[in-house]
């Protein structure tokens, strides 16, 4: 067994040395034709075998309360006692991620959406008032024609004033609404260390069923997921280390022109 | 390439669609519709209006590859033009996507970049 748990391992080590000895002492009173006690011996061994289930189930469950329990990600409602809202309460704060991540791309997006029109705008003066101040330096412009130029000026210089203040405005806003990550990587942060904790709990369940397994002789019929390996799965962590995987556009582009694309 | 064609952009995150339809605009593609899944997708797609579809993968109700899976079974839809936009990133799927008859693949993120070279790719060879 693994050297890991420690803890774990002590009950079912020292049933395994009680198993050991009864085994003899078994063997020595059949050998000796005293039955009655044998079976004293055996039933001291089931006895023995069920308390060694009790305190690994027992180990395992404590552990795995004590992990649940050190998920403080609720400092607003510390009074909150029950273990068990700890996960459902992990569940609402990435709820309140997707939600705030959602608001912050609205917002980024109206705010861009608000933006571009302006530039646009600006761009497209700017450059009719090149071709006319080229003009205008080559001396090509007639009187009424600078004197429209003049007042068409005006309004652009009024409305640049104004138009660039709401641009800077605009994305000074959308710098703020970038502040979401702060607060959902924190929440995030909580949230993987909850996973984490759990996970290791959940190894060591595994183990312990093993033993488990182990000590009442239990054989399991293996069944294997199968996936049909088009299933969407949403983005690939570890893509650059992973070879059924692409590792960005030219790879896709790549694996289509491999197929005559 | 005709500018004025009607594109149907396909995904359930509503911010991924406006990003998408906002590159479209830039592009100079201003009639776009939405829809954020397959089965919303199909019956628009099936009034016959649509010229060029762009869809996600990964959708709740009916995915991205379905709706393909779905167009190209549909004799009025077979030779719609179908960009892939999507997050899945694994070989045997965009082989699949390919077998399916998907005419572009784009994974996120992407750039405006990419996604103008395919779109222009895509008409190209329907155009010539």
């Amino acid at each position: 067994m693994s050297n890991e748990q420690p803890k774990g391992d002590e009950p079912l080590a020292s049933f395994e040395g009680l198993l050991r000895e009864k085994a003899n002492r078994l063997k020595t009173l059949l050998d000796d034709g005293d039955v009655t006690s044998a079976f004293a011996v055996i039933s001291e061994l089931n006895e023995a075998r069920d308390r060694t289930l009790y305190q690994e189930v027992g180990h395992l469950t404590r552990t795995l309360h004590e992990s649940i329990r050190n998920f403080h990600i609720d400092s607003v409602n510390p009074s909150n006692k029950d273990d068990a809202s700890k996960i459902e309460d992990a569940s609402d704060r990435l709820a309140y991620v997707v939600d705030m991540t959602n608001k912050a791309a609205n917002k980024t997006l109206d705010l861009v959406e608000d933006t571009m029109p302006l530039t646009l705008k600006i761009n497209k003066e700017a450059t009719q008032f090149k071709s006319d101040w080229t003009r205008l330096q080559r001396k090509e412009m007639k009187p009424n024609e600078f004197r429209e130029l003049s007042d068409r000026m005006d309004v652009f210089l009024g409305e640049l004033s104004k138009n660039s203040d709401k641009v800077h405005k605009n994305l000074s806003e959308i710098l703020l609404a970038q502040d979401f990550q702060d607060l959902t990587g924190q929440v995030i942060n909580r949230v993987t260390t909850l996973v984490k904790d759990v996970e290791e709990n959940l190894v060591a369940l595994v183990r312990m069923a093993g033993k488990v397994d182990e000590i009442t002789g239990t054989i399991h019929d293996d069944v294997g997921q199968e996936t049909s390996g088009i299933e969407g799965e949403g983005p690939q962590m570890k893509a650059d280390q992973r070879e059924d995987v692409v590792s960005g556009q030219d790879d896709v582009d790549d694996l289509l022109s491999s197929l005559g694309f | 390439m005709n500018k004025d064609m009607k594109i149907l952009v396909v995904d359930d995150f509503s911010t991924m669609r406006r990003i998408i339809k906002n590159l479209l605009r830039d592009l100079g593609f201003t009639n776009a519709d939405e829809a954020d899944d397959g089965s919303t997708a199909l019956p628009m797609l099936q009034t016959g209006k649509y010229d060029f579809l762009v869809t996600d993968w990964n959708m709740p109700g009916m995915t991205g590859i379905e709706l393909l899976q779905h167009v190209r079974a549909d004799d009025n839809l077979k030779t719609l033009p179908v960009l892939m936009v999507t997050a899945e990133a694994k070989r045997d799927q965009i082989v699949a996507a390919a077998q399916a008859g998907v005419n572009g693949y784009v994974v996120k993120p992407f750039t405006a970049a990419v996604l103008k070279e395919k779109i222009e790719k895509i008409f190209e060879r329907i155009d010539s």
